[in-house]
Formats: C-alpha cells, structure tokens, sequence
C-alpha cells in the first residue's frame, strides 16, 4: 500500500483550541497510529474516512486521491471504498447480525442479492457467527459484537481496514484472545490496514510502521526498515517520543 | 341508555367523520413537515438555528385565536397567500374544511418538531458514520438508520400531533367557522351542542373524544419505554 496524507484541521471546543497537523507517507501494509488520548489520532483516522473534512491538504491511498484542498477534491466517504471499525462498534441496534453485516450490500430499495447473500453467510461462519444470524447486538457479547463489526466492514470488499481502538470496549483476557483473531483475518484478507491504539502491546503486534503523536502533531514515524534494526537506538527514539507523548497528561 | 342514542345521528356522525377526516389530513402534514424541520436543525449548523427553532415552536405556546388570526392574515381572502390562490387556482381555503386541515397542521406541528429533534439528536453520531462507510448515501443514512433509530419518538410525537388535532378550536373557528356538516369538527360540535342545549349530545361527543385521547396517552407512553 502506498499511502499518504498531509492534513491540517483546526478545532474549537470549550474555548479551548486544538490544532491538528498531521504528516506522514508511508509504504507498508500495517500502520498504527499511536499516542495518548487526545492527541489527534482518531481525528486523523475520521479525516482519512471522509468523516471529518480537513481545513487544507491531502490523503492519497495507492495514487487514488481522496481529499486534496488545493485541488478540490472531497471523496464522500460512501466512495472512499474504506472499511471503518469503531470503537464501540456502532453495530445497528434495529438490525439483526446478518442484518448488519450485509447492510453495505443491501440497496435502498430491494432485496440483497443470491451472491452477496452467500457472501454474506460464508463471512458468518468464517466468524463463527452462523449460529448468531437472527440475533441482535443486543444480545452479543463483547467478542461476537466484534467479529460482527468486522464482517461489516469486510463485507463491502474495502481497500483498507480502518481500526479506532478496536480493543478498548473488551476485557484484557479477552482482548488477548481478540488480537491474534484479528492478526489472522488481516493475514487471510491481505488487507492493508491503520490502527489506532495507545497500547503499546497492540502497537508492536500490529504494527509495520508506526506513527507517534503529541497534542495533534507527529512527533515521529518508524518504518517498518527502522522497526527491523537491532539497533537500540531506534526503540530508544521510540520509547523517548512516547514518553513525551505522554508528558503533561 | 342516554349516550348509545345519540351515536348514530348525523348530529354525531358528520362531525365525527369530518374530524377524523381533517385531524387524519393534519398529522400526515405535520408529520412529514415535522420530520423535515427536525431533520434540518438536528443536522445542520447555520445562523439562525435558534430562532427557527422558537418560530417552529411558537404555534405550541400561542393562542389558537392568535394562530388563527395570522393564517388568515396569510390565506385568507384578502391575505396575499389567499388572494394568489384564489387568482391562479380559483380556490377560496376560508370556511372549508380543507382551512381548517390547514389550522390542524399549525397547531399539531410543533408537537411531531419537538419529539422528531429531540428523537435524531438522540441517535448516534456513530451510526450514521458506520452506514456511511459502507456506502451508504445520506438519503439511504436518513431513511435506514437515523428514521428507524428515532422512529418510537417520532411515532409518539405523532400521536400526540393527532390528539391535538382532534381537539383543535380556536385556529379552526376563525379559519374555517362553524358551519355543521361543512366545517364543524368534534370540539365544536360540542361547543354548539352545549349553546343549544343540547346535553344529551354534549355528553356523547365528550365521552367519545376522552376516551380517544386517553387510549393516545397510554399508546405514546407505551412508545417511549426504552427500546433495544
């Protein structure tokens, strides 16, 4: 994946005002956007999914471009053909699971059809959600909201997985289990993906390259050629920016 | 018994049909345009969003004589709606009871306004945002998962909608008169039945529309228990 974005947002918000400033290109296929809370790491993951539109600038995936200010181009998101994972995983509270995972493939008005219903059913069982169909969110629990929220979003066959901290809403034996169930769907699916998280376990099970920012400015990027080196002072530089991320919390 | 004779005659029936008639007319009205409205302000930021909201409020909180004087202001004879209307359409709306549909609607409105806001700005933000990435348009976004989400307020802003409706007086007797037969609804029929005398009557056209707002009561509290 070739991926580059370059994009300020200003923000104003009880008086206080927050400036983004987000900067990176990168060409591996796992890219985890980490900081603390706050630090405008979602932002840019909402700016990327058309979700929150930027005051200038740019986001290119693989030449395509999705937002250029000066050129004045704004993909709606509908078309940035990019799957979005929440962070409580917005599932359709009115639909069924079935419901939800093929609600991307379900026109306005009609019936969805013979092959997207057995596309449907195969990401279901690949889940292991078969037995869940008829269900509600409602009645799901942690695990299962997740695996259907991701069948959501890979049902509409995207370019790339976008991910806002898909393990914050799970408890931590669970969430242990979740993470090697996610490596292996990105792994089956060959998938590019942007993760965001604060947790630097997440951080190093995922990531290729990592992004680090501070009070909605980057403050550093690793490729996956720096993550490679043995050399200390790469992780050294790594840890220094986090830890200065996490100053003056 | 006194109340079962009354209930078939047309002293009751006309009224009864022609409310059910104009009331029915005004909640489809004011529900469409309700939605709309509510739809714009819970969506949308723009200069004036306050004051919309009160003008969109006003018909709840004014008298319906007042709300009765500024439609005819507006469609009346020589008010500039009903003077347009009446050269290019040929239609008169005063003393019809399509008038007094028209002050149902104004009255009814805010009710449907009011719950349908309240009912899509309590929908998540994040719903709409999942139907978007998945390629969702925003009619499709509106339609599919913020209607369905805020309908059981909507619903129950209709029902209300309905009962204010049914009983409208004021707006409707300056509009559309009191004509029986033409323009005479419920609450007015009930007004004339007591004029004249009539108790018998009065006491069946009151019966019937108690019960009928009662039995909207408890359906929109029924609605509004929490869902999901």
């Amino acid at each position: 994946m070739q991926f580059e974005l370059d994009i300020v947002k200003r923000m104003r918000g009880a008086g206080e005002e927050f400036t983004l400033r987000s900067r990176f290109a990168t060409t591996d296929n796992a890219l985890v956007l980490f900081g603390p809370s706050g630090s405008g790491k979602t932002l840019t993951l909402q700016a990327i999914a058309g979700l929150l539109t930027p005051d200038q600038g740019r986001i290119a995936v693989n030449g395509d471009v999705l937002y250029d200010s000066r050129a004045g181009i704004n993909l709606p998101t509908r078309r940035r053909g990019l799957g979005y994972l929440f962070q409580d995983y917005a599932l359709f509270p009115h639909r069924t699971v079935w419901e939800n995972v093929a609600f991307g493939l379900t026109p306005l008005f009609g019936r969805v059809s013979r092959r997207d219903a057995r596309r449907v059913d195969e990401l279901l069982d690949l889940f292991g959600l078969g037995g869940l169909a008829r269900h509600r969110p409602a009645a799901l629990s942690g695990g299962q909201k997740q695996r259907t929220a991701l069948a959501r979003a890979l049902a509409t066959r995207p370019r790339m997985l976008l991910l806002d901290e898909p393990f914050s809403a799970l408890d931590q034996p669970l969430r242990l289990r979740m993470r090697k169930e996610l490596a292996n769907i990105i792994e089956k699916f060959k998938i590019p993906m942007i993760m965001v998280t604060h947790d630097t376990d997440e951080m190093e099970s995922f990531a290729e390259s990592v992004v680090v920012y501070r009070q909605g400015c980057v403050v550093g990027l690793h490729t996956s050629a720096d993550m490679a080196q043995p050399d200390t002072t790469v992780c050294r530089a790594i840890h220094d920016q986090m830890a200065l991320a996490y100053d003056n919390q | 018994m006194d109340i079962m004779h009354h209930l078939l005659t047309a002293q009751f029936m006309e009224p009864l049909l022609l409310t059910l008639k104009v009331a029915g007319l005004a909640t489809l009205a004011a529900t469409i345009l309700g939605i709309a409205m509510a739809y714009v302000l819970a969506r949308w930021r723009f200069p004036g969003r306050d004051v919309v909201d009160a003008v969109c409020t006003l018909p709840m909180v004014m008298p319906p004589t007042v709300l009765g004087y500024y439609l005819l202001v507006l469609i009346g004879r020589r008010g500039f709606l009903g003077v347009w209307l009446k050269d290019v359409f040929g239609i008169s709306l005063v003393f019809t009871w399509q008038g007094a549909a028209i002050a149902a609607t104004v009255v009814a409105f805010p009710l449907v306004f009011k719950s349908a806001r309240a009912a899509l700005e309590g929908v998540g933000r994040q719903f709409e945002d999942a139907a978007r990435t998945l390629g969702q348009g925003e009619l499709a976004v509106f339609l599919r998962v913020s209607l369905p989400l805020a309908l059981r307020g909507v619903m129950a802003g209709t029902m209300l909608a309905f009962a204010r409706a049914l009983g409208e007086f004021g707006a409707t007797l300056m509009v559309a008169g009191n004509l029986p037969g033409r323009t005479q609804t419920l609450s007015l029929a009930v007004y004339s039945a007591v004029q004249a005398g009539d108790d018998g009557l009065a006491n069946a056209l009151v019966i019937v529309i108690s019960l009928v707002c009662v039995a909207i009561l408890v359906g929109t509290s029924r609605l509004l228990q929490s869902q999901y």
